[in-house]
């Protein structure tokens, strides 16, 4: 019963209440860069959730029984990554040869998703919160939706925003920032969902 | 290359952060106060340097198809050093600058220096161009952090300087980051038009 809870506060915390984007700054490079057209966005969205799914269960995985069990922690960061790069190119091939139609569909944001800092956060701090197996995979796959979430909600403010009238020096990232702003303000009201 | 035109293009015109918007991640993650800005300036200007000196060293021999590949693992091994020595020598900043230190490896100032300038220039512009690239992004960091700490916490560097009831909480939070920087690139923006228009 405490696993349950513990799994269904992890979810809220991640799509809500400690939203990736909104709260922890991870992830904001893909979040502006390709939040122009909500379909595009929402293609990033779906690419990321399915690679830090992953990436979290394979991180975890290594972690355990290689970099533990060697006594190799601090090479944490370098192993984290190559895993997470080797991971992408994995999947890219994977998805060409097998499964064309999401290949096309999804195929131009793979490669930008390892330098995407949301996937290695998502290993780390799965590491520094203590999580165990089934843990990480729900904390990645629901960090990866509330990923989803925040910029699907943004990419639909951005196509309005071309309409809106504002000063010429905010044009671009400016206006796309402060956007972002007033809706980490929103998000904030979820912050009452920590008690559990 | 001459030192004062990079340094130029560090500081103001070719900002990594206002300009390039590279790095926004930890710009507005850790601008909450000064010491953590400084912090992480200096790790940031550190490691590109290095790994700039490194990559431009290496460019000759290393096959075009797997760069990208040889930059992270350069990338992540100098940010491993510097994880290490902050955690042994400043442990509160490495604290509270937490995971955004091991995130520098995917700092995309950093791959995007090797990738657009290190992979194609000598050791000895690698390196400056490294200072120069670092010090504007630090410079941006320390900006952020003033602004945020004082008129958010009302304290600089520590030091109260706004009495504890008047200042804007609001502006250490995660919304601060983002308005902040929106507005420091608004203004950055609005200096770079100012200036062609003069000229």
């Amino acid at each position: 019963m405490d696993q349950i809870y513990k799994l269904l506060a992890i979810t809220l915390g991640a799509i809500l209440a400690n939203n990736f984007i909104f709260s922890q700054f991870l992830g904001i490079c893909p979040f502006l860069g390709v939040s122009k057209k909500v379909d595009t966005a929402v293609g990033m969205g779906i690419a990321v959730t399915f690679v830090m799914g992953l990436a979290s269960a394979i991180t975890w995985l290594v972690n355990k029984f290689v970099l533990v069990y060697f006594g190799l922690e601090y090479m944490q960061t370098v192993a984290f990554i190559l895993v997470i790069a080797s991971l992408v190119q994995f999947i890219e091939m994977f998805l060409q040869k097998s499964m064309p139609s999401l290949y096309t569909a999804l195929g131009v944001y793979l490669p930008l998703i390892t330098t995407n800092c949301a996937v290695l956060g998502v290993a780390l701090l799965n590491i520094q919160e203590n999580h165990n197996f089934i843990e990480s995979v729900v904390y990645g796959i629901t960090g990866g939706i509330g990923f989803l979430l925040a910029i699907v909600l943004f990419a639909s403010i951005r196509e309005r925003l071309v309409f809106a009238d504002y000063p010429k020096s905010f044009e671009g990232f400016p206006i796309a920032l402060v956007t972002a702003g007033l809706m980490a303000l929103a998000f904030m009201g979820f912050s009452g969902l920590k008690i559990w | 290359m001459n030192f004062g035109k990079q340094l130029k293009e560090g500081l103001l015109t070719q900002n990594p952060v206002l300009v390039q918007m590279l790095g926004l991640c930890s710009t507005m993650a850790i601008t909450t106060s000064i010491a953590n800005g400084v912090g992480m300036g200096v790790s940031v200007l550190i490691i590109l340097t290095a790994s700039n000196v490194v990559i431009s060293a290496i460019r000759k021999v290393v096959p075009d198809k797997i760069r990208i590949a040889m930059f992270i693992v350069v990338i992540a091994g100098f940010v491993t050093c510097v994880d290490l020595l902050l955690q042994a020598f400043v442990p509160a900043i490495a604290a509270s600058l937490g995971v955004f230190i091991p995130l520098i490896v995917v700092n995309c100032i950093i791959l995007g220096r090797a990738e657009a300038f290190s992979y194609k220039n000598g050791i000895g512009a690698s390196f400056l161009d490294g200072i120069c690239q670092g010090l504007g992004y630090t410079a941006v960091l320390l900006v952020m952090c003033f602004i945020r700490e004082l008129l958010g916490a009302g304290t600089l560097a520590g030091f109260r300087i706004i009495p504890e009831q008047f200042p804007i909480g609001v502006l250490t939070l995660p919304v601060g980051g983002f308005l902040v920087l929106g507005f420091l690139i608004a203004a950055m923006q609005w200096a770079l038009s100012k200036s062609k228009e003069d000229k």
